[in-house]
């Protein structure tokens, strides 16, 4: 592959790497340089490691990056971090002790890309809500406030691509929920590209438009969420989590019984009114274990929601008692997890046509 | 309290040397730390070893030793003189160098924990947010280590104060030159003005008793690195 077919809009990157131990990263990735790419898998998948090899913090064995036409790392080169365009948050706040909150944001004022962009800096404390703690040093900020700071940081350096090593996973749900306001804002004002490593399925549903899958130490698939977080044919093992996302559009507001009528590319949902206004984007997570299937379209039942689907793969599942069940509604796919009797009693198999019935659907965004 | 022109004049000489030796000191040991809290590489042992020795070498060994090399014959002697310095024992300069080695490990050793304590994530951060290698130094290590520097440089000063064994070893008792205090109170001592010996040994115990206090209350304060005497690492 020769350097000058990458094209300037996406990041390209080949990674060996092999480390004591059994582990071991190889990885050859295309992914377009925009909007939120998650990047995926258990912990010990090599997800991490792939960050700091992009971020140059890791040096693998063997390796090409280019991102966005540029060449970060190849053959005879080999950018050290500094000199590489990114800006970078780690999972635990890694903010300067000696320096106050301004401090910290000055530091990546004076070493940015830049010049110092008043309005930029101004849109960064709006968007992560820092403004009255700036004089502040991190040991006087909560979790959740330090790792603002931090993405602030990490923003004002002005990147050209900013890497999320699980940004939220040191913590707990209060915080996390007090946070990821912030980071869908951030995709929604800054134009940069994000890879962001996370292990968990509420944070890709919720930020990323399309996602990485890694398992040891490889990328076993690619794409948007919708067509990743539908197949049945990974080693995942999402369990309780497996689900679908889908994305949407507000069609109709029923205020009668505050329902909203979501259409996708598949059909449409009734879900509960979230307050979003007609036409608005939103997503939808429908958990493969909220979702039953029917040989007829039964009128007689308290569920909502009923598709009509078509069967098109069955996996077993880990748990021996439980199938699942890849269901094409119109462009987008649903998966149902059914016990392996139901599936019997129902002859699901390829190609049947039978009623998806959906107990539950959230908004995720 | 009862303090001669010639008391005095040690007094002056010690607090000189003693300042001299501790910047010198703080400008060579902290490379040294420096590679010793980073490098993974087999010659760490050595140097660690080698930077320890004074700790537990009699002062008398080493003076014996520098005494050697510094002279006429020796080393650092031929050295000197080549650049017509003439030979450092019973100068000065002599019990600067003599020192310096003396006290390297009080001053290594806290500055190579406090770097160490530090770890990989502050400079990773740093290099991620565009700064190179010395940027990362300057702005990052040296501020956050700055306890281990305070405590290295109280302990390589005190250090160089308290010193005997060495500075008759390799200064000899030459007022204005190398007499120091404490060779002046084992000169009080000798010969029997033991008013003079408590004055000075009064104004030592005082003076070491402020600075440890100084540093503990500094110390208790910052809330971060304990005292750290070589020793004990």
């Amino acid at each position: 592959m020769s350097i000058s077919d990458c094209p300037s809009d996406t990041i390209q990157a080949r990674f060996a790497l092999q480390r004591q131990g059994d582990f071991c990263l190889n990885v050859d990735v295309t992914v377009p340089a925009t909007g939120v790419t998650a990047v995926f898998g258990h912990s010990g998948s090599g997800k991490t490691t792939f960050l700091r090899c992009v971020a140059g913090l890791e040096k693998p064995d063997d390796g090409y990056l280019n991102v966005k036409g540029e060449v970060w790392q190849g053959p005879s080169r080999l950018l050290p971090t500094h000199r590489r365009p990114l800006g970078y948050v780690f999972q635990e706040a890694s903010l300067f002790p000696h320096l106050t909150a301004k401090g910290n944001l000055d530091y990546a004022i004076k070493r940015a890309s830049d010049v110092f962009d008043v309005e930029l800096y101004d849109r960064v404390l709006e968007v992560m809500g820092i403004d009255s703690l700036l004089e502040r040093h991190p040991h006087q900020l909560s979790g959740g406030e330090r790792q603002r700071v931090a993405i602030a940081r990490a923003l004002l350096i002005q990147p050209r691509l900013l890497l999320m090593d699980e940004p939220l996973a040191s913590l707990d749900m209060a915080r996390k929920q007090e946070i990821l306001p912030y980071l869908e804002r951030l995709h929604e004002t800054f134009d940069v590209p994000v890879l962001y490593v996370s292990h968990s399925v509420d944070e890709v549903a919720r930020l990323a438009d399309r996602t990485l899958v890694f398992d040891q130490g490889e990328v076993v698939a690619q794409g948007r969420l919708a067509d990743v977080f539908s197949r049945i044919d990974l080693p995942l093992g999402f369990g309780e989590d497996a689900g679908v996302v889908l994305q949407g559009k507000v069609v109709e507001r029923d205020s009668q019984w505050h329902l909203a009528r979501v259409g996708f590319e598949g059909g449409e949902l009734w879900v509960r009114d979230g307050g979003d206004a007609l036409g608005r984007s939103v997503r939808v997570r429908v958990l493969a274990r909220d979702v039953s299937l029917a040989l007829a379209c039964h009128e007689d039942s308290s569920i909502l929601n009923r598709l009509p689907v078509t069967v098109s793969e069955i996996a077993a599942d880990k748990d021996e008692a439980m199938a699942m069940v890849r269901l094409q509604s119109g462009k987008e796919y649903l998966i149902a997890r059914i016990t392996q009797r139901s599936r019997q009693r129902l002859g699901v198999e390829p190609g049947r046509q039978l009623w998806a019935q959906i107990k539950s659907v959230a908004i995720v965004r | 309290m009862n303090l001669s022109q010639d008391d005095l004049a040690t007094l002056w000489l010690t607090l000189q040397l003693a300042t001299t030796v501790t910047a010198i000191l703080l400008i060579v040991g902290t490379p040294i730390a420096w590679w010793l809290a980073r490098t993974r590489s087999w010659w760490k042992g050595v140097v660690s070893a080698v930077v320890a020795l004074p700790l537990v070498l009699p002062p008398t060994v080493l003076g014996f030793y520098l005494l050697l090399a510094m002279g006429p014959e020796g080393a650092i002697g031929q050295l000197t003189q080549g650049l017509g310095l003439g030979t450092l024992p019973f100068t000065f300069w002599g019990l600067v160098v003599a020192s310096v080695l003396y006290s390297l490990p009080f001053v290594v050793q806290p500055i190579q924990n406090a770097m160490e304590a530090l770890g990989e994530r502050p400079l990773e951060a740093a290099a991620t947010l565009r700064a190179g290698p010395w940027d990362r130094f300057f702005t990052v290590v040296v501020p956050m280590a700055r306890p281990g520097f305070l405590t290295a440089a109280v302990l390589g000063f005190a250090h160089t104060v308290g010193e005997f064994g060495l500075v008759l070893m390799i200064g000899g008792n030459i007022p204005g030159e190398t007499r120091v205090v404490s060779v002046q109170i084992y000169d009080h001592v000798e010969a029997l003005d033991y008013a003079h010996a408590h004055g000075l040994a009064a104004i030592m115990v005082l003076f070491s008793f402020l600075v440890l206090l100084g540093l503990y209350g500094v110390q208790r304060q910052k809330g971060t690195f304990g005292l750290t005497y070589g020793k004990n690492r």
